[in-house]
């Protein structure tokens, strides 16, 4: 591991933290009363969008993984197609487990569906992007020695704080400070992105500051 | 107002205050709302007739921010303005008038609209008002003051009386001296009436009297009511903090092999008896009253000192530095955040949300940790390392998948458990569910039949489950009387509920010649269920060994060797197995050892049910205990009893899936197990259609058998209400020790398949195998008797331990927020009903704990008996 893969990986995050950031500004050239609350699912959508583009974008030029051998093109449209479902079935996943969790069944499922579309952004598309439709690959990077490169390294730690964010936003709503942003999902969204944010710009540091330590297996 | 047809109108201006809330007392639209209300009141005034009072009070002041609730000068005091088109006052009012406690308005209204003054009332009239206005005579306007003070001096006399008969509460001393002073104004007022003539200085003299007994009076009671005593808090704050310490060093020390039992129990009992004394003789001698709270409090913090010295002087000689919490720093911080959400009143208002959020989250958590772990050690790998030879031959004990499944399962029950919600009160947000009324309160027949099919579904699924569970591990075989009670029993129980739901929910629609019958049954039918439910335990307190003995006890000795091979031996395995077995036989015939007898466990048929014996008597015990619980709640509840059932089921499974079982102690319960348990009760005690506050408690369950009520007993009535609300109290700690022996039930599938195909030739070929590996399941606790009552002692710590953690942070809400603005409709109620379900939970534990310790003691006498006969 050198440092310039850190610095690689820092400016590739730090970009993702840009499209954030640019998902807040860009919308207000174009719409009118836009705002983060007042048209929060605008929000998401633009937020979900710009981060995906980013991340694709990522992967095209920077490309950290191995490029599969066989590389024709029904492969390569199978493969965009396989990671497509892999996306909705993750929406999908999320929605089913945000419902559990005690989200409402009928009332705004639109809102809840956005949820799980930008939480799936924040940790499905990069998996999808580094990893590629293979579960199993997936399972290894979320286990403990699993990981074998510092992109899975980040990748991991912006996944675990996508959620933890996510969970940490539900706390708020059942405050009675009669807050806009209280009410589900606004603070769940926006945990998730801070949390998204944090492990982005985190991530990189603290493979740094662990880079005796870390030791991939096949790198 | 214009019609004239009133004595009283109140007209309440919320706006005053939520601009207050909204934007604070120095606002401009503060400035807008007060001129607004000052146009309102200008035109109040126009509108006045001659006799007319007006009265303009605010309830409460505002802090800086614009709230209140506190008790700060700044909330207290608020306005109070007095007008009357009629000149009111004899004087001009002084430019700084003095401040009227808001409880003066009671009596001065009561009097001015010709009412008797209300009995509880403590303030004091404004004798101003009572002048009779500005060109009355003074003498004359003096007497009715006077006159107005002694009715209401009588008044809080006679309250003051009857309240110190009650309570005794107040302080003696002083209360002697205002009826001293009450009874000479009242002389002196006497003597006033009889000859108005000299009246004067006198008059005066009798004012300042009475008022000084008014106000002495509302001293008193403020003393005695408004007190809160901080040196007592702050004991049981510090005694509640030192037991959870005590339970926390136990539950690690009880583990480590020289821990020493029998002192723990004694010594601090001894210790406790000799504090209390002491504190009673020096109390006695000193003659002040005996307090039984501080009495309490003094054998409870006499009786810690010798445990914490003995480890104290224990800790650095003989034991290493063991981690006090070894629990994941995630599990630790979802704890600390439950602790922390009873400092918030509306997390406590909203806790029956935010308890199945914390408990999904732990699930999840759980699920994915152990994932987390897994591929530490590949799935195949980690059976390796165990000894033994059941598990290679198996499949790995856990995919991935699996323990996901269990999850969902886990989430999704805790969902639909979910919809069984009451809101707490004044929650206009939140609709109760509908299914918590009864079926009877239904209109509609068709509805209401789906319905009562329901929840007899849910009996008889609770039936099948237990019966298919006990069958699985091969319990359902034996002849003894608990398990027929189950075979038999247990349906007519189902049957006598479903005839009382149907009876009580169709009970208007019965015809009239048959209302006598349906009152009769409707007495008997709860009672004969309960009773039944008794039996039940009795018997199964009386024999709980649950195993297959085919003859008598004598004849299984024989059988149990011979049966398997019946046949002709007719491979090597088959010698290889009989010879040391008839070894065996002899050498223990020889030697006559009768504890250590354990060793013929695997050679019986009946082995194999001893694998579950504790945990069926575990569950039988706990089945019997649902039905009459269940009886005690409306019918639809069922239907989350049966989701408790399986939602234990499935978090006892996924918390074995994490435990890796140990062939020979120490056997421990990790602490996510134990959390995950005391979440679920917590969960299930609100999905039962319960609330911490007193206006939620079901009464109704006091009728259950009892249509026409009590006569004059009230601990039946109270046993029954209490037992219907902390239902998921008791259910879960009687059933916190499957935490330590799921583990042990799940360890093998094995045993089970050999088990179902008895005497062929499978099982002559399994069974060399098993032989060397000795007792399966939960006979290995019995294998390791100290580790297993370190194991018990420990959970049943561990378990206190985080109980007793959230009734501490429930104090000490209550006690650090006392003067918070929901004291008494939150955390006060919030920690009654914390603390009592404490005193449910640890009685609960204690009977959980002693009905496995019977079992053990009987399979001990089990195992003795078997070997007499075998030696006879």
């Amino acid at each position: 591991m050198k440092d310039t893969d850190i610095k690689r990986l820092l400016y590739s995050n730090l970009l993702c933290v840009f499209s954030v950031f640019l998902s807040v500004f860009i919308p207000s050239l174009f719409l009118d009363n836009f705002s983060i609350l007042e048209t929060h699912l605008t929000w998401l959508c633009t937020c979900s969008t710009s981060v995906t583009g980013v991340n694709l974008l990522l992967h095209l030029v920077v490309k950290p993984n191995v490029s599969s051998r066989r590389s024709s093109l029904s492969h390569k449209v199978s493969r965009v197609l396989k990671c497509c479902i892999y996306f909705l079935l993750s929406c999908f996943f999320l929605h089913i487990i945000f419902v559990l969790y005690g989200a409402p069944l009928i009332e705004l499922v639109l809102e809840t569906f956005l949820f799980a579309v930008i939480l799936s952004t924040f940790t499905t598309v990069p998996c999808l992007c580094l990893l590629g439709p293979n579960l199993k690959a997936w399972l290894r990077v979320f286990s403990r020695n699993g990981v074998t490169s510092i992109w899975e390294n980040s990748l991991q730690i912006t996944t675990i704080s996508s959620f933890i964010g996510a969970w940490l936003g539900a706390f708020p709503i059942p405050l009675d400070w009669e807050r806009p942003w209280q009410v589900w999902p606004i603070s769940c969204t926006l945990g998730a992105t801070f949390g998204y944010v944090a492990g982005l710009v985190s991530s990189p540091l603290w493979i740094y500051w662990n880079r005796k330590q870390l030791t991939y297996k096949s790198n | 107002m214009d019609s004239g047809e009133w004595d009283v109108l109140i007209a309440h201006f919320l706006g005053v205050d939520h601009c207050g809330h909204k934007h604070g007392p120095h606002h401009p639209e503060m400035a807008k709302k007060l001129s607004q209300m000052d146009q309102v009141i200008q035109g109040l005034i126009e509108r006045l007739e001659n006799d007319t009072l007006l009265v303009v009070a605010g309830d409460h002041g505002m802090t800086m921010n614009g709230d209140h609730g506190g008790d700060s000068e700044l909330e207290v005091s608020a306005a109070l303005f007095l007008y009357s088109p009629t000149a009111l006052f004899p004087t001009a009012p002084p430019e700084e008038p003095e401040v009227i406690p808001q409880v003066s308005l009671v009596p001065t209204l009561a009097l001015l609209l010709g009412l008797p003054i209300p009995f509880g009332n403590i303030g004091e009239v404004m004798t101003e008002l009572f002048s009779g206005g500005h060109g009355s005579h003074p003498q004359a306007s003096a007497l009715a003051q006077v006159s107005a003070l002694h009715i209401n001096a009588q008044q809080v006399s006679r309250f003051l009386h009857a309240y110190s008969a009650a309570t005794q509460d107040l302080q003696v001393k002083e209360l002697h001296q205002l009826q001293k002073l009450f009874s000479k104004a009242s002389a002196s007022y006497q003597q006033l009436l009889q000859n108005p003539q000299e009246a004067g200085a006198s008059l005066r003299t009798l004012t300042a009297e009475l008022q000084q007994f008014l106000r002495g009076a509302r001293a008193i009671c403020l003393e005695s009511w408004a007190r809160f005593s901080l040196v007592r808090m702050a004991g049981g704050a510090a005694l509640l903090a030192a037991a959870c310490f005590l339970c926390l060093l136990a539950s690690q020390l009880a583990v480590s092999p020289g821990f020493p039992f029998r002192p723990l129990l004694l010594t601090p009992v001894a210790w406790g008896l000799t504090w209390a004394m002491l504190y009673a003789g020096l109390s006695v001698t000193t003659g002040s009253k005996v307090d039984s709270v501080v009495l309490g409090a003094v054998a409870a913090a006499g009786s810690l000192p010798p445990f914490l010295w003995k480890v104290w002087a224990n800790w650095g000689s003989t034991r290493p530095l063991v981690p006090l919490l070894p629990a994941p720093l995630p599990v630790l911080l979802l704890l600390l955040t439950r602790l922390a959400t009873f400092f918030s009143d509306s997390f406590v208002v909203a806790e029956a949300r935010a308890t199945p959020f914390l408990l999904c989250s732990l699930i999840l958590f759980l699920v994915a940790h152990l994932h987390w772990e897994d591929q530490l050690l590949q799935p195949k790998l980690l059976t390796v390392p165990r000894l033994g030879s059941s598990a290679p031959t198996g499949p790995p004990r856990h995919s991935g998948t699996y323990a996901l499944r269990l999850g969902i399962g886990l989430l999704l029950c805790t969902r639909l458990s979910g919809l069984f919600h009451r809101c707490p009160e004044e929650t206009p947000a939140c609709h109760s569910s509908p299914w918590l009324s009864p079926l009877a309160s239904m209109v509609g027949g068709q509805a209401k039949n789906l319905w009562y099919g329901a929840c007899v579904g849910a009996l008889v699924a609770l039936l099948v489950v237990v019966r298919l569970w006990l069958r699985r591990y091969g319990n359902l075989k034996s002849p003894e009387p608990p398990v027929l009670f189950v075979r038999w029993g247990l349906p007519l129980m189902v049957l006598g509920t479903a005839a009382y739901w149907a009876l009580a929910s169709g009970a208007d629609e019965a015809p009239p010649r048959l209302r006598a019958l349906v009152a009769g049954a409707s007495v008997m039918l709860p009672r004969a269920v309960m009773g039944l439910a008794a039996s039940g335990l009795m018997l199964l307190l009386w024999r709980p060994v649950t195993v297959l003995v085919k003859a008598g006890a004598g004849a299984s000795r024989t059988r149990t060797i011979l049966t398997p091979f019946s046949g002709p031996p007719t491979s090597q395995a088959d010698l290889d197995y009989v010879v040391p077995q008839i070894y065996r036989h002899m050498q223990e015939e020889f030697q006559g050892r009768l504890e250590r007898t354990r060793t013929q466990g695997p050679v019986t048929v009946a082995a194999y049910q001893l694998g579950s014996v504790y945990s069926a008597a575990m569950v039988t015990a706990l089945i019997l205990l649902a039905f009459p619980l269940l009886l005690l709640h409306v019918e639809r509840v069922s239907l989350v009893f049966l989701l408790l059932f399986l939602q234990s089921f499935l978090l006892l499974h996924l918390l074995a899936a994490g435990t890796s079982v140990t062939t020979t102690g120490p056997f421990v319960v990790l602490w996510q197990a134990v959390s995950a348990w005391a979440l679920l009760a917590n969960q299930t005690f609100y999905s039962t259609g319960h609330q911490p506050v007193f206006s939620a408690i079901h009464w109704h369950a006091a009728f259950v058998g009892f249509p026409d009520g009590h006569d004059s007993s009230t601990w039946l009535p109270a046993l029954l209400v209490g037992a219907n609300t902390f239902a998921s109290h008791i259910l879960f700690a009687v059933g916190c020790p499957l935490l330590l022996l799921w583990p042990f039930l799940c360890e093998s599938q094995g045993p089970r398949k050999r088990q179902q195909l008895p005497g062929c030739e499978a099982e002559a070929r399994a069974r060399p195998e098993e032989e060397r590996e000795e007792p399966l399941m939960e006979m290995r606790l019995r294998d390791a008797p100290h580790h297993f009552n370190a194991a018990l002692l420990q959970l049943g710590l561990k378990y206190l331990f985080v109980l007793g953690v959230q009734i501490l942070a429930c104090a000490l809400a209550a006690s650090i927020l006392r003067r918070h603005l929901m004291v008494w409709k939150v955390f006060a109620p919030k920690f009654i009903f914390e603390a009592i379900g404490f005193i449910v939970s640890s009685v609960g534990l204690l009977l959980g704990i002693a009905l496995v310790m019977r079992v053990d003691g009987a399979v001990s006498s089990w195992f003795r008996r078997l070997v007499l006969a075998q030696q006879r």
